[in-house]
């Protein structure tokens, strides 16, 4: 068990690595000058290579990647240009309102997908299953941007029961766990959670489906064991495959945030994204996406170790 | 002739079979239609559209739909809606299937050599490909398009490169299960080549399962690239795409909440349509994925 463990966060590695380069490389693909949004444009040459020495743009490319690469080692991603402040402070205050979005939205996907699934796979072929089905095509077939400005038109613009966007009085400085905060997070999260839920619900179905068609579930139901004890071993059986796709979607939501957190002004990182692309601040952009994606990286190998200790049925050389 | 050797020599070949069993999905079947109809739309779009979708009329701004010469009414410079939702259609439906295919091309290659070679060619091509799936695909598209700037070309390469990975994994996986296969060792021992193999045996064998997975990749490559013309990275204005619609009309999502609302069920019509197109493609080909 250690040794798979070790075994794979050394296999991870080379994947940051890649993944490290892949943001360096993205900065040195956009056109342009990267610094045009700082400097004016009749900024004299002297000024100009000033500033591309003061920011390490003079150097070449691997020496700058090296540099980079050491200096993020330590924590230190840069400076947003825009801002003049730390890109890993900026991140930081954003990350936070990101992971609460969604962790709430898996939550909630979770929940009704795994919910859907067992009643869709229990009662094969019948309306329920329809029902739950159509639900998940729902789910992944719906452009979840737009789900988020219907349910803004519905439920904050027509019916005015719930604020449409942003993060409370106090913005994202002075997020408080009451309702005149959480009020701000149920569109957005409620939003965010219908891609899980039918990502959850189609895979708990097949799971529910398949368990419940293997000899060993005949085996207990002859006993005489109650369908509630039956219904237990399913649930056993199932659990290990549906939380890592729960971990898994967390991963998608948290790097895929953009669009929902601009639809509704969320302050996270998705928004912090989109400021970094429009004011063309390409350490910000830089930072964020690295940080975002080892994020991922790193959830992806926990899941994966965690799937081989919760089901040991799982052989993993 | 025996009965059973000419009930054999009767029987319809694998992909009869398979549009047979298609037809007799009436869903599948109306999602096909709805396709069918929506790539019609696109195709002759100037002349289904009742107006230029470019002319806007400044004094019929914001119309709601059912207004008189505006069945679905007009959008903030006073455009007809009807007209630049059906040449919306242009758009939405090239960057739906358009990057898909270059990456079925690419990705499919990719894994098919990965999985053929095995060893080191695996090992490094996989790797490589494990790094761009180490990023969600969200992410990935927004910081290539964002990166290279907005752009209806930009959009096309930042979306083939997000898809190229999870097709080459499906390849890769595909071809190293037929790669062991019998007849693959017995041509093998024949003496025939590499590339002969390839295009003779593993190719047929494998396209299938790869290209219903591409398929299924058309509508969240729609969607995606909706989403990035929604953020201002996709085309530019005054382009109808009914990505960049929805962004155009937020501004009007109190006055004319309807309105809005009208590019984004567009997107999800052609996305639900397309999606149940390939789960009754799935099931009529019998891939369990």
């Amino acid at each position: 068990m250690i040794f798979y463990a070790s075994k794979r966060i050394l296999f991870t590695l080379p994947i940051m690595l890649g993944v490290t380069i892949v943001c360096f490389a993205l900065v040195h693909l956009a056109p342009g000058d990267p610094l045009v949004s700082v400097l004016p444009p009749d900024a004299s040459q002297v000024i100009k290579e000033q500033m591309m020495a003061l920011y390490g743009f003079d150097r070449p490319y691997h020496e700058q990647f090296l540099r980079w690469l050491w200096r993020a080692l330590q924590g230190d991603i840069g400076t947003s240009i825009r801002t003049g402040r730390p890109v890993s402070t900026e991140i930081s205050k954003a990350v936070g309102n990101t992971l609460m979005l969604a962790a709430l939205a898996t939550a909630i996907g979770f929940l009704l997908g795994t919910l859907f699934g067992f009643v869709a796979g229990y009662f094969r072929d019948t309306w329920v299953d329809k029902a739950a089905s159509a639900l998940s095509v729902f789910g992944v077939s719906v452009p979840h941007y737009w789900l988020g400005m219907v349910l803004v038109i519905i439920f904050a613009a027509t019916l005015g029961w719930l604020p449409p966007t942003g993060a409370g009085p106090g913005g994202s400085e002075d997020w408080k766990w009451n309702w005149v905060h959480v009020q701000y997070l149920i569109l957005p999260a409620v939003t965010m959670s219908v891609i899980p839920m039918g990502i959850i619900a189609r895979t708990v179905r097949a799971l529910v489906a398949e368990i419940l068609s293997q000899e060993f579930v005949v085996g207990l139901r002859a006993k005489g064991l109650s369908e509630l004890g039956v219904f237990g071993h399913v649930v056993k059986n199932a659990a290990p495959t549906a939380l890592a796709v729960m971990g898994i979607q967390l991963g998608y939501l948290l790097g895929g945030s953009i669009l929902i957190e601009t639809v509704f002004a969320w302050p996270g990182t998705g928004l912090l994204l989109n400021d970094a692309i429009f004011q063309r601040d390409l350490p910000l952009l830089q930072g964020t996406i690295l940080v975002l994606a080892m994020f991922f990286v790193v959830l992806n190998l926990v899941v994966d170790v965690m799937q081989t200790i919760l089901d040991p049925r799982i052989q993993r050389a | 002739m025996p009965e059973r050797a000419q009930e054999i020599l009767r029987s319809p070949g694998y992909w009869v079979t398979v549009w047979r069993r298609f037809l007799r999905d009436p869903v599948a079947l109306l999602a096909a239609l709805v396709v069918l109809g929506l790539i019609l739309m696109a195709v002759f779009a100037p002349w289904i559209a009742p107006q230029d979708p470019f002319q806007g009329m400044s004094l019929q701004r914001l119309k709601p739909p059912g207004t008189e010469g505006y069945p679905l009414g007009t959008d903030e410079l006073g455009r007809d809606m009807l007209s630049r939702l059906i040449h919306g259609a242009r758009i939405s439906l090239f960057m739906g299937i358009v990057p898909v295919l270059c990456a079925l091309a690419i990705g499919a290659a990719i894994g098919v050599v990965a999985g053929y070679s095995g060893g080191w060619t695996n090992t490094l091509l996989m790797r490589t490909v494990d790094v761009f799936f180490a990023f969600p695909s969200v992410l990935l598209a927004v910081a290539l398009a964002g990166a290279l700037g907005p752009g209806l070309f930009n959009g096309l390469i930042a979306l083939t490169l997000v898809f190229i990975p999870p097709i080459a994994r499906v390849a890769e996986s595909v071809t190293t299960g037929v790669r062991t296969r019998d007849y693959v060792e017995a041509a093998k021992a024949s003496g025939a080549g590499a590339l002969l193999i390839i295009r003779k045996h593993v190719l047929g064998n494998v396209l299938g399962p790869i290209f219903v997975y591409a398929m299924s990749l058309i509508a969240v490559s729609m969607i995606l690239a909706a989403g990035l013309s929604f953020l201002g990275l996709g085309v530019k204005p005054p382009q109808p795409d009914w990505g960049l619609m929805l962004n155009t009309l937020r501004t009007a999502m109190y006055t004319q909440p309807l309105l809005c609302a009208l590019p984004g069920v567009m997107i999800f019509i052609t996305s639900i349509a397309f999606n149940l197109m390939t789960d009754g493609l799935r099931s009529a080909m019998d891939i369990k994925t």
